[in-house]
């Protein structure tokens, strides 16, 4: 396509198509429990969780099941992104109502077929449970995980089918696009990104636009934007969902980007571990290209922009901006002394951008919207949403949007639903191996990049893990050092050769071979570590343990002092007793396989503790929980 | 490029703007200790010793990656940054065998001279060290990996001669090494013996196998010569002990010399009263050879006694 009108006829022709997916969602009452008449259009959700349950295939069963009882006019089945509620997926939601299905498997395709698409009956099993209410059946956008998020960079995922561009630019894609290189300056476009102060979602935070003038003041031949989508955070999926779910959003933000400075080369590093985001980028780049909104003279402008990806092998270092750069030029990644800005001089020497996914992703709605739009949302400091993965010990592991300065209480309790098995909240992990541990007394805290610096961690690249009581806090820490250790890449020698000494020192302390000189050694490691190391991963790697030892101190001095884990976590700090609840059913005896446990039928059972080897086995095995370990 | 001055532990120097701090310390006479850090090589800044506190600026910066600029205030010898040394050098010294006493580098280590000067030492430990891997399959260059600091010095000088790049870093992390080609001995790999890696390295990770046991380096009395083989005029030292001369070996390869095997074999044969067996590589495979093969002049000589141009009573060692 050559011009904008071009554009505007695909999206309003496309948006009839889809638009009763973006209707205005009722609560369905029960006694009317038959479907509209019309159009209804199957979302089936495929993102990696969901896709490695097999929605793939609910999709493909689907589609045959409609067609083959003729329903196929009216019913259409379309694939989605991450819409986030991981914990219950495969996930499926049928437009206009907005009903919502979850843990679908294979066998309840026929039932949805029979009972809702043939009859038009709500098949209640399959309903999300919060999405029962008593009087009535409440939509997808209704549900609590959802009504409390504010969606920006997620905005289409869950809405559009990824691999179709057309979906894209009906929900106003390219528009962005469209009025930069048609209306606007690139100090126009500077300016309005400066303004709105988007904040790198990286982890860092950046201020966007000032980097972007940076690159656009400095003169050069060539000039590049990278994505950066090398997420490596154990526990983090923000970026992997964005591009599933929404490429052309991160493909937008790039050519935005590389008009404002002057770059017409734009490359993703994705981590090759992520095949599906793999995939929908290239179809994604695929399509932007035949429809001429990458590649030569867009929109018949004098602005050219080309995207290529670029794998990376797995090394989370990788996900250092130079290391990155390191990579993609063809070398071992390992990060390079920051002599000059990345800015002036990054990719093969050029000025070079790179922002996070998730960064991109905002920038055509800014835009599009304007920065007071922007500002409107979140706090002063940090404007707009951050995509967070929540994980670990919380009822609805998933991925959530909400503004900046939302409490950590929102997103753990009201989004996040709180702790499973009525277990005790005990502290969340966030920004992973560069992050911190904060306590519960916390939990008010808002999140946005000031407040969580302040206590000792970082916003990070948004990945949250939830602690509940039975999480051992040096286990933890010993638990992301374990990661950095694996994952550093040698080359400057406090991050080589200090986190494997403070690594030891964990593994000392959690199997309860501590000292008190163990803990001094920690902290003065850790100092050398923070203040020597050469890159950014090395210099907040010995965060998990400094923020662990400033909230959970009697922790650790409880291992040390007392070769005892509070949180009952530590193997080899635990030792197995039978209690008295014990009803002799030698059920413990015969599942113990170093023979350990003693005792007649029907009478109480003891375990050898020196002979004990701590597998669990008869705990699991006890069928009146008498076993217990302390 | 205009000048700029910068006070370094309240002395003021002025230099270009764009010098790095390192050197603008090393005209006032500071010398800031560093083991990765080699103005002929791409700057790493992996070592992290040459830190340095500077005005202005929360986090202590490597004085080899940083740039001056006028009005700049350096300290080289605060108590941070002695502080920040001495655990570097500490971690390096719990991952190193001490082996300071019969270690061919004693003398000349950069890692003893800082531990000297920091006051640093070994000490016991459980913790993990590096494995004990040693490559003896070169007649020309012993490396001993349990030495090595892994500062990259030996990588970088042999990628800068474009047909060489042997060297590389494998693995990642604690494990990390560096390996000839894809991990091969030096014997199978494309390794040419050039002995780049072996002037660059700064401990006893890389050393000339043809030194070993000829003395000790405050032993000997040193004369420098050029390399007669070729324009490029490579460097050599001439050992000698006991007024005799017992070794040649390569200097630094600066100024685009790129040092080679055979310029080294030919200053080892015209200065030594005894030079050593010369071997040469085949097919992956070294061979003791002749004088004659080593230096490539067997033509030349056949001639020549084909010539009768040089007396018959010559005896050289081929």
């Amino acid at each position: 396509m050559k011009t904008v009108k071009e554009l505007n006829n695909i999206k309003e022709k496309v948006l009839e198509r889809i638009e009763l997916r973006k209707r205005e969602q009722k609560d369905i009452s029960l006694d009317s429990r038959n479907m509209q008449e019309g159009m209804t259009h199957v979302l089936v959700y495929g993102g990696t969780g969901c896709h490695s349950s097999n929605s793939h295939k609910i999709i493909e069963l689907l589609e045959e099941k409609v067609k083959e009882n003729g329903l196929d006019e009216h019913i259409k089945i379309s694939l989605t992104g991450c819409f986030g509620l991981c914990a219950a997926g495969p996930n499926i939601v049928i437009y206009p109502e907005g009903i919502f299905y979850s843990h679908v498997k294979l066998e309840d395709v026929d039932e949805i077929v029979e009972e809702h698409f043939k009859n038009g009956r709500i098949v209640e099993r399959l309903l999300y449970e919060e999405a029962k209410a008593e009087d009535c059946i409440k939509p997808v956008n209704e549900v609590n995980f959802y009504k409390k998020q504010t969606r920006i960079a997620l905005k289409n995922c869950g809405v559009i089918n990824p691999e179709d561009i057309d979906e894209y630019i009906a929900c106003d894609g390219y528009q962005a696009l469209a009025k930069v290189i048609t209306e606007m300056t690139q100090q126009e476009v500077i300016d309005v990104m400066k303004d709105s102060n988007l904040r790198g979602r990286g982890g860092a935070g950046f201020p966007t636009g000032r980097k972007w003038e940076t690159a656009f003041k400095y003169d050069a031949d060539k000039k590049y934007v990278i994505c950066n989508a090398d997420e490596g955070d154990p526990g983090a999926f923000m970026d992997r969902s964005i591009l599933e779910g929404d490429p052309h959003s991160v493909l937008e933000g790039m050519a935005i980007c590389g008009y404002a400075i002057g770059a017409d080369q734009g490359y993703i590093y994705v981590r090759a571990e992520y095949p599906i985001a793999v995939q929908r980028l290239q179809i994604a780049i695929n399509q932007a290209k035949e429809k001429g909104l990458l590649g030569k003279n867009i929109l018949g402008t004098d602005f050219s922009f080309d995207i290529e990806l670029r794998l990376g092998a797995g090394a989370f270092v990788c996900g250092e901006g130079t290391a990155l750069m390191e990579s993609i030029e063809g070398r071992r990644g390992m990060p390079r002394p920051k002599i000059e800005r990345t800015a002036h001089k990054g990719l093969w020497g050029k000025p070079t951008i790179i922002n996070n996914v998730e960064t991109f992703a905002n920038v055509g709605q800014i835009i599009l919207k304007g920065a007071d739009w922007f500002k409107s949302i979140g706090t002063e400091d940090s404007p707009g949403t951050k995509v967070f993965a929540l994980g670990g010990k919380v009822n609805h592991t998933g991925l959530v949007e909400v503004p900046m300065g939302a409490t950590l209480r929102d997103i753990v309790f009201d989004i996040g639903g709180g702790i499973p098995n009525g277990r005790k909240y005990k502290a969340v992990q966030t920004g992973g191996p560069s992050g911190g541990c904060i306590p519960a007394e916390y939990l008010d805290t808002p999140v946005d990049f000031a407040s969580l610096a302040k206590i000792g961690s970082i916003m990070g690249s948004g990945g949250i893990i939830v602690l509940d009581e039975t999480d051992c806090m040096v286990d933890i820490a010993r638990f992301y050092l374990d990661f950095t250790v694996a994952e550093s890449c040698g080359k400057c020698v406090p991050c080589r050769e200090g986190t494997k000494r403070m690594l030891e020192i964990l593994e000392r302390i959690t199997n309860g071979e501590g000292t008190p000189e163990d803990l001094d050694r920690l902290e003065s490691l850790a100092e050398t570590i923070t203040s020597a190391s050469l890159c950014g991963l090395g210099q907040t790697a010995a965060n998990p343990v400094i923020s662990t030892l400033k909230y959970f101190r009697e922790e650790y001095e409880a291992h040390v002092y007392e070769k005892r884990c509070p949180a009952g976590a530590c193997q080899a700090l635990l030792q197995y007793f039978i209690t008295d609840k014990c009803i002799g059913c030698t059920k413990c005896a015969r599942n113990c396989p170093v023979s350990a446990i003693s005792g007649k039928v029907k009478e109480r059972h003891v375990i050898d503790t020196e002979t004990c080897i701590k597998c669990g086995a008869c705990m699991e095995a006890c069928p009146v929980g008498a076993i217990i370990k302390k | 490029m205009a000048n700029v001055t910068v006070t370094i532990d309240s002395r003021k120097v002025t230099v270009p703007s764009g010098t790095f701090v390192i050197e603008a310390a090393k005209k006032v006479g500071i010398e800031i200790p560093a083991l990765c850090y080699d103005p002929n090589l791409e700057v790493v800044g992996a070592c992290r010793l040459c830190l340095v506190e500077i005005e202005g600026s929360r986090k202590l910066q490597t004085a080899c990656s940083t740039k001056v600029w006028d009005g700049m205030v350096v300290y080289t010898q605060s108590e941070r940054v002695i502080n920040a040394r001495k655990e570097i050098l500490q971690l390096l010294l719990d991952n190193h065998p001490n082996d300071c006493l019969t270690c061919q580098k004693a003398g000349e280590c950069l890692l003893q001279k800082y531990a000297y000067e920091y006051d640093v030492k070994f000490r016991e430990h459980n913790g993990a060290r590096r494995p004990a891997l040693m490559d003896t399959s070169s007649p020309y260059i012993l490396k001993d990996d349990s030495k090595c600091i892994l500062c990259g010095k030996c990588v970088r000088t042999c990628a800068q001669v474009a047909d060489r790049q042997v060297l590389t870093f494998a693995n990642r992390g604690f494990d990390t090494r560096i390996v000839a080609d894809s991990n091969f001995t030096l014997e199978e790999s494309s390794c040419v013996s050039c002995n780049r890696c072996v002037t660059v390295c700064p401990v006893g990770a890389l050393v000339d196998k043809r030194l070993l046991g000829k003395g000790r380096v405050w032993e000997y009395e040193i004369k420098e010569t050029k390399c007669k083989v070729c324009d490029y005029g490579c460097n050599f030292e001439i050992l000698s002990k006991d007024g005799k001369n017992v070794a040649v070996r390569a200097k630094a390869p600066s100024n685009g010399r790129p040092l080679c095997l055979k310029g080294r074999l030919t200053t080892e044969f015209i200065y030594l009263d005894e030079p050593y067996t010369p071997y040469k590589k085949e097919n992956g495979k070294f061979k003791e050879t002749t004088w004659k093969e080593a230096l490539g002049i067997e033509d030349i000589i056949e001639k020549l006694l084909d010539k009768e141009e040089i007396s018959t009573g010559v005896e050289y060692n081929g």
